[in-house]
C-alpha cells in the first residue's frame, strides 16, 4: 500500500507535465496577445495620426462650406475605397478655416451641409449643427468634430487618421466648437 | 437487405453508436408535450443548419476584402447561377432564425420551462440568443455596403462611449484606426469561425440537457415546481403518461421544420436577396444608413432617448437586461409554471413585444429624421398660396428655400422632426412665431443668423396664414391696447 501523503513518481511527472505546458502556453500567449492588441497599441503610440494635405486655400471660396476628400494616412492593401475620407471645409475668410468631420457627433452618420439654411443635418437620428459646427438641435451632445489644421504656403493640411467618435482619445476632441447660445 | 444489415453491423461494432442513438430517440416524453407549441426549438436548429449550408456555399464566391467584397456580392447576385437565391436564403434565414429563436424563448418563458432543473438550459439559451444576434449583426457587416459601413460607424460610436476603455475597444473592434480592410476581415473571422464554432458547442450542450433532463411537461395550473420533489414527479409523469419521442412527438417537429424551410425559400424566391446597397465609399455621403430589421428598434431608441440618458442607457441597459435574463431561473426557479397563473410574466412579454414592435414601426418611417429632399422635392400645397399677398407668397418661398420643410410638413408632405405647420397660426401669435424662428428652441435650431429681417418678415407673414378655414389665428389680446390706436388700426386693416 503506497502512503497516501507520498507523491508517486507518475503523479509528479503528470504535475510537471502540466506545469511545463503552462509555461509553454504563457510563452506562446505573448506573441498572440501582442498580435491581437496591435491595433490598440499602435493607436496609443499615436502613429495613426499624421498631417494630410487637403488642397489649396484658393480652391475653397470664402464664406462657403465645401466637401473635400483625403486619403487616410494609414492604409492596408485590402482597404479599397474605405480609406478615402470626406470632410467639410468651411473657409470663413482669408486663412481662417474650419475643417469638420462628416461623422455626426451622435453616432457617426454622415452629415450633409445645407448652405441655404446654414445647417449641417444628419440623416440618421436628426442631429443638426450650425455653420460653425456647434450643436443646433437633436440628440448630439456636442458640436461637430473638428480636425486640427494648419495652412502653409496656401496649402491646408489637417491632422487625421482615426475615425472620429464621441470617445476621448482623438486629437479632434480637444477642440470643442463654442456652444450656440 | 441482409448485406445492408451486415454493413451496418460492421460499422456499429466499431462506432457503437446505434444503442445510444436509439435510447435518445425513444426516450419517453410526457404525452401532452407532443404539441405544436413545442416545435420552435427544433425549427431554430433546422434554420441554423440551413445557415451553415448556405453560408458555406456563399463562402465559395465571397471575398472578405474591403476592396473586393462588394463586387463579389454583385457577382453572386448577377453572374453566378442562382447566387442570388443562395444569398436570399442566407439573408432570409437570418431573419427567420432571429424570429424563431425569439418565439422559442417566449414560449419557454411562458411555459415556465426555465424553472428547476432546467436553469442551465435557459442560461445557455440566453447565450444562444446573444450569439444569434451577433451573427445577424456581423452578417450585416459582411454585406459590405453603405449600410454596413455606416452601421459599423454607429457601432464604433457606441463602443467609444465606454468610460476609459472606449477608444481601446474601438481600435480593437475596427482592427485599426478607421473602418477598413482589417475591420471586414475580423468580422468575417467572427461570423464564419468564432461565433458559429461557439454556437455549435452551445447548441450541442443545450440539446444534451434537453435529453438528459427531459422536455418540459405541459404546465398545469396549480401543479407547482418544488426542488425536493420535481424530479420524481417528472419521472412519474413520463412513466405513466409517457410516449417515445420518436415517433410520437417528432412528426410535428418534422412537419414544422419542413414548413419553415418552405416559407423561407418562398420569401427568398419572392423578395430576393438583401442588397448590397451602394458601395462602401465613405466619400459618398448622400446616404441614409439603416440597420437590418431586427436592429431597427435600437435605431429608433437611439433617436428617442434624451441625449443625457443615452450613454448610460446604452452601456448599462444591455448589461442589466442580460443579467436579468441570466438570473431569471434563480429568481423564480420554483412554483407555478402555467402562464394562466402568471399574469406578470404574460404582461412582461406583452409589454416588451409592444415596445419593440412600436420602436420597429417608428424606425420604418423615422419621424425624427429631417427629410433631406423635402425642401426641393415637396411643393407647397396650392390652396395655401391662393389669395395670398406678395409678401406671404415670398414667405412660402423662404419657407422652402431655407429648408424649413425638411423638418416641418405641410399637407402631410415634408419632414416630421418638428410639428406640422398646417395650423401653426392657431397655436402661435406673430411675436411667438418671430421669436421661434429667430431664436429656435424646443429642439429647433435658431435661424436668426441665416435670415435677413425681410426674409423673417415674409416667412412669418406666410406662417400667419396657416390656419384652418373658420378658425381665427392666435393673437395677443394685450397688444391692441398697448399699441396706440393708430397702429392698432393699421394692424387690423392688415388682417
Amino acid at each position: 500500500m503506497p502512503d497516501e501523503n507520498k507523491i508517486s513518481r507518475r503523479g509528479l511527472f503528470m504535475k510537471l507535465g502540466i506545469l511545463f505546458n503552462g509555461l509553454v502556453a504563457t510563452a506562446l500567449a505573448v506573441p498572440i496577445v501582442r498580435f491581437l492588441s496591435s491595433s490598440v497599441t499602435r493607436g496609443r503610440s499615436g502613429s495613426y495620426l499624421s498631417w494630410v494635405p487637403l488642397g489649396r486655400v484658393g480652391e475653397f471660396p470664402e464664406g462657403e462650406t465645401r466637401l473635400a476628400t483625403f486619403r487616410n494616412p494609414y492604409v492596408m492593401p485590402t482597404d479599397g475605397k474605405t480609406v478615402e475620407t470626406a470632410c467639410w471645409v468651411r473657409r470663413i475668410e482669408g486663412e481662417q478655416v474650419q475643417v469638420f468631420a462628416v461623422n455626426c457627433a451622435h453616432l457617426g452618420c454622415p452629415v450633409r451641409w445645407f448652405p441655404q439654411s446654414g445647417l449641417f443635418m444628419c440623416p440618421c437620428h436628426g442631429g443638426a449643427y450650425y455653420r460653425d459646427g456647434s450643436r443646433a438641435s437633436g440628440p448630439p451632445e456636442r458640436g461637430l468634430f473638428e480636425y486640427p489644421h494648419k495652412i502653409e504656403n496656401g496649402l491646408i493640411t489637417i491632422q487625421a487618421g482615426e475615425l472620429p467618435t464621441p470617445g476621448a482619445n482623438v486629437a479632434l476632441l480637444g477642440k470643442k466648437p463654442p456652444c450656440a447660445s | 437487405m441482409r448485406l445492408l444489415a451486415q454493413i451496418g453491423d460492421w460499422f456499429d461494432r466499431r462506432l457503437q453508436l446505434a444503442a445510444p442513438i436509439r435510447e435518445v430517440a425513444e426516450h419517453p416524453v410526457p404525452r401532452n408535450t407532443a404539441s405544436w407549441w413545442y416545435v420552435f426549438g427544433s425549427a431554430a436548429l433546422t434554420v441554423f443548419l440551413l445557415q451553415l449550408a448556405t453560408g458555406i456555399l456563399l463562402a465559395l464566391i465571397y471575398v472578405p476584402s474591403a476592396s473586393e467584397a462588394w463586387s463579389s456580392l454583385q457577382a453572386l447576385n448577377h453572374d453566378v447561377t442562382l447566387g442570388w437565391f443562395i444569398r436570399a436564403m442566407h439573408g432570409w434565414g437570418s431573419n427567420f432564425m432571429v424570429a424563431i429563436v425569439l418565439i422559442h424563448m417566449v414560449q419557454v418563458f411562458l411555459f415556465g420551462a426555465y424553472k428547476f432543473p432546467r436553469e442551465l438550459t435557459w442560461i445557455l439559451g440566453v447565450f444562444l440568443l446573444l450569439m444569434t444576434l451577433g451573427m445577424a449583426f456581423s452578417g450585416q457587416v459582411l454585406r459590405f455596403d453603405q449600410d454596413a459601413y455606416w452601421g459599423l460607424g454607429i457601432g464604433a460610436s457606441i463602443a467609444s462611449r465606454v468610460p476609459i476603455a472606449g477608444p481601446t475597444i474601438v481600435n480593437l473592434m475596427l482592427g485599426g484606426p478607421i473602418i477598413a480592410g482589417a475591420t471586414l476581415s475580423r468580422f468575417f473571422a467572427l461570423h464564419v469561425f468564432v461565433i458559429p464554432g461557439m454556437l455549435i458547442g452551445f447548441v450541442a450542450l443545450h440539446l444534451l440537457m434537453v435529453v438528459k433532463l427531459g422536455i418540459n411537461e405541459w404546465p398545469m395550473p396549480g401543479r407547482l415546481v418544488r426542488r425536493a420533489s420535481y424530479i420524481n414527479e417528472y419521472h412519474e409523469l413520463t412513466k405513466k403518461a409517457g410516449a417515445p419521442f420518436v415517433p410520437y412527438a417528432i412528426w410535428k417537429d418534422l412537419f414544422f421544420a419542413a414548413f419553415v424551410l418552405l416559407a423561407l425559400a418562398a420569401c427568398a424566391l419572392y423578395f430576393g436577396p438583401f442588397g448590397p446597397t451602394g458601395q462602401p465609399d465613405p466619400t459618398i455621403i448622400q446616404t441614409v444608413p439603416k440597420p437590418d430589421y431586427f436592429f431597427l428598434w435600437l435605431y429608433a431608441l437611439l433617436s428617442l432617448l434624451p441625449p443625457s440618458l443615452e450613454t448610460p442607457a446604452l452601456q448599462i441597459g444591455p448589461v442589466l437586461v442580460i443579467i436579468g435574463l441570466l438570473l431569471l431561473p434563480f429568481l423564480s426557479g420554483e412554483g407555478e409554471k402555467s402562464w394562466r397563473r402568471r399574469p406578470i410574466a404574460v404582461l412582461t412579454v406583452l409589454l416588451i413585444a409592444i415596445t419593440l414592435g412600436t420602436f420597429t414601426h417608428l424606425a420604418g418611417y423615422t419621424p425624427w429624421s429631417p427629410h433631406m429632399n423635402a425642401w426641393s422635392g415637396d411643393p407647397v400645397p396650392e390652396q395655401l398660396l391662393q389669395r395670398r399677398t406678395a409678401l406671404e407668397r415670398q414667405g412660402a418661398l423662404v419657407f422652402q428655400v431655407k429648408q424649413c420643410r425638411n423638418c416641418h410638413s405641410l399637407g402631410n408632405l415634408g419632414g416630421q422632426r418638428g410639428p406640422a405647420l398646417d395650423s401653426v397660426a392657431v397655436r402661435q401669435t406673430q411675436d411667438q412665431l418671430i421669436r421661434q424662428v429667430i431664436q429656435g428652441g424646443g429642439n429647433m435650431p435658431a435661424y436668426g443668423k441665416n435670415l435677413t429681417p425681410a426674409e423673417t418678415t415674409a416667412l412669418v407673414a406666410f406662417l400667419e396664414t396657416l390656419h384652418p378655414r373658420g378658425q381665427a389665428p392666435a393673437r395677443d389680446a394685450s397688444r391692441d391696447i398697448v399699441l396706440d390706436e393708430d397702429q392698432a388700426q393699421r394692424q387690423n386693416a392688415q388682417r
